[in-house]
């Protein structure tokens, strides 16, 4: 009889197991957690992000995995969307309905970002976007699965437009890059310019990769604006700075690099660039925590890490943590757990994931170094503001987000 | 002084700036024309070629200290000798084909060219400055021209003038043109007409890699410069002629002037004004408009 008891026991005992692995596997699907990073790989904007990007989240990954020692695997997995939308939204159904991919990530180009937040939203699972630009992520496009985690245009047009105009630059002339990112770019820049008293004296729309910028300086020239505002990005940024400085267009006249990455400074190089005010959410060396972060990156990837690169680490670390919180890879408890945590690492302090998605932290205004006072390599901005958060993301009063209520 | 709404100084000086794109247009399609010429390869590499230019004389100044004005001459050589070495080693074989085969290669060569690059340097750019002997600027009363934009009016259009008169006035361009006339008859002459077919397409890719190293400090020194040219300047080689060398450099510093006024007039449309006038030549005149109907 003794022995009966202790067999149902044992018995009950070896079900319990089973039942509660089985149980602890459906709450991790798979038992791993899938990292997808879309990124462009290959073309105009892979330095910006691209090989940089994949290696961020593996090494957020690494140090994810030796903190926590979680018990189920977390895998990285990357592709290349070519900048193009079809193929990114391809490319993200593939991933959440045949790979088992929980969250993709980076997601530079506002087209592409659009359209995976879209398959995202459909198919449940979490997108946190890092590299794209536009607004339209968290208003009109907005979803309950997107985090918009470094920067947008608002942020972009606040930081370096008011700061701009109140040091006196309150005339404007645009260089904007001909599509739907320079079009917002320009208009926010253009709103908040004019919000603190500046006036816009007119903009010239350049194709998309133009390769001479120096008949449109010129036009920017003749309007006599103190500011010649570039809404353009990546190449075209670089080339009009270039030209900028061969035809002294920056002995009158400033130039505000609208959307500037710390990987088109080291580029066009200081000479060319001295002087500049930029808007950025992350540069390596502002302190000791960022720095380790820069050099760990750099021993890697040898450069050091964009905006991008810095926002990808943390934005994974930040997915890890709320996935590890609440035990479980489902989307909508890992949003919700995402909502409300506060992002405490080197790339965001008392960081906060809103309602519509925004990711609120502080930005920073810069001023790029004159050659003499770079003494090593990458070493390129001056901090000249800290923009709080709150004053550089756009109020969620504004939000023309529908889900959000009012 | 008005002309259209816009002060004549403003237009003026945008002619001058078109002028400098001109100059670029004027060699990389002259290149063009010269290899379709004589060996009726469509160069697809030459985006490519005029990237290793640049890129050559980034590393010449980085890796060994060759300053400028010894890229403009070591840079195209080393290009030359990788043209040679394509020729030899791959295009050859393609001369009793179709066109598209040796489209097909080059278009091939130039991905993957590119493609190497990209993996090292990625594709931000890397910085060149120029020279210290030209910086400054010229001031021209309507406008301010940099002197390193004067210096690249001068020096292309004197490699184009050269080249023309090599090929049309001197013994080995009688060569080369009786070559393309009728390879065989002139190899019963005695001559070397492999030797001369290698030579030339070392040549035209030369010219592409000079025209590289000029725009090195004036343009962002990056893996994808040369395909956001390319098809521009092959626009260029359809609306002078395939193959015509005149042609090419007349239609090259024409289109720069043109577009240079559409970026004055209609900035948005700049970068498709070649492409129209392209269209308008080939309802018009199909064999170009410096071309010969074969």
């Amino acid at each position: 009889m003794k022995r009966k008891i202790l067999g149902t026991l044992i018995a009950g005992l070896v079900m319990g197991v089973a039942a509660n692995g089985a149980w602890a596997q459906a709450k991790i699907s798979g038992n791993t957690v899938k990292i997808g990073v879309l990124t462009d790989l290959s073309g105009l904007y892979s330095d910006l992000g691209g090989q940089g990007s994949v290696i961020a989240a593996q090494m957020a990954v690494e140090d994810f995995k030796a903190q926590a020692k979680p018990a189920y695997a977390i895998e990285v997995v990357s592709a290349d969307h070519q900048n193009k939308a079809d193929i990114g939204s391809n490319k993200a159904r593939e991933w959440y309905d045949t790979q088992g991919v929980d969250m993709i990530t980076d997601v530079l180009n506002s087209a592409v970002a659009i359209a995976v937040s879209k398959v995202t939203a459909e198919k449940k699972r979490v997108l946190i976007d890092v590299g794209a630009a536009s607004t339209r992520l968290t208003n009109e496009d907005c979803t309950p699965y997107t985090v918009h985690y470094a920067y947008d245009t608002y942020a972009l047009a606040v930081g370096t437009g008011k700061a701009t105009v109140k040091s006196g630059g309150d005339t404007w002339f645009f260089l904007t890059a001909d599509y739907a990112f320079g079009h917002s770019l320009e208009k926010d820049t253009s709103e908040v310019v004019k919000a603190n008293g500046g006036k816009v004296l007119g903009a010239v729309r350049h194709p998309l990769n133009a390769s001479d910028f120096s008949s449109f300086l010129l036009q920017a020239q003749a309007s006599k604006a103190k500011i010649i505002g570039l809404a353009n990005a990546g190449g075209d940024t670089i080339n009009t700075i270039k030209a900028a400085a061969e035809f002294g267009i920056t002995k009158n006249q400033s130039l505000a690099g609208l959307l500037v990455f710390i990987n088109d400074v080291h580029a066009i190089g200081l000479p060319a660039t001295q002087g500049m005010l930029l808007t950025t959410g992350f540069y390596w060396d502002r302190n000791d925590e960022t720095r380790a972060f820069g050099k760990r990156f750099f021993a890697k990837a040898k450069k050091m890490p964009s905006m991008i690169h810095a926002g990808v680490y943390s934005a994974t670390m930040t997915y890890l943590k709320a996935v590890q919180t609440v035990g479980t890879d489902d989307a909508d408890a890992v949003m919700k757990q995402l909502k409300a945590t506060t992002i405490n690492d080197f790339f965001a302090k008392g960081g906060k994931i809103r309602e519509d998605g925004r990711m609120i932290y502080d930005m920073y205004l810069v001023e790029v170094k004159k050659p003499a006072e770079s003494k090593y390599p990458w070493d390129y901005y001056k901090i000249k503001a800290v923009i709080p958060g709150n004053e550089a993301y756009q109020p969620l009063s504004m939000s023309r987000c529908p889900f959000i209520k009012k | 002084m008005e002309l259209f709404g816009i002060p004549i100084q403003a237009l003026m000086s945008q002619l001058m700036l078109g002028l400098v794109n001109g100059s670029f247009y004027a060699m990389l399609s002259l290149g063009l024309a010269v290899i379709f010429g004589m060996l009726n390869i469509i160069n697809f590499a030459h985006g490519a070629l005029y990237m290793m230019g640049a890129m050559v004389a980034w590393m010449g100044l980085n890796y060994f200290g060759v300053s400028y004005w010894w890229s403009l001459l070591l840079a195209p050589s080393v290009v030359g000798l990788i043209g040679i070495a394509i020729e030899r080693s791959m295009l050859r074989w393609l001369y009793k084909l179709d066109h598209l085969y040796g489209l097909l290669l080059t278009f091939g060569l130039a991905l993957i060219i590119e493609g190497i690059f990209r993996d090292q340097y990625g594709v931000s750019g890397l910085p060149y400055s120029i020279p210290e002997e030209l910086g400054g600027a010229f001031d021209l009363g309507f406008m301010f021209l940099p002197k390193y934009r004067a210096w690249v009016i001068v020096a292309s259009l004197s490699v184009c003038v050269a080249t023309w008169y090599m090929i049309e006035k001197t013994k080995l361009g009688a060569y080369l043109r009786a070559a393309t006339e009728n390879p065989q008859l002139t190899q019963a002459f005695g001559i070397n007409v492999p030797l001369l077919v290698m030579v030339t397409y070392g040549f035209g890719v030369a010219l592409a890699g000079f025209a590289g190293v000029l725009a090195a400090p004036a343009m962002q020194v990056s893996p994808l410069m040369g395909s956001n040219l390319i098809i521009v300047v092959f626009a260029v080689v359809v609306i002078g002629g395939m193959g015509s060398i005149f042609g090419s450099i007349v239609t090259g510093l024409v289109l720069g002037l043109i577009e240079g006024m559409t970026k004055v007039f209609y900035p948005e449309a700049s970068s498709t004004v070649v492409f129209v006038i392209m269209a308008l030549v080939l309802l018009i005149r199909p064999a170009g408009l410096f071309g010969r109907e074969k």
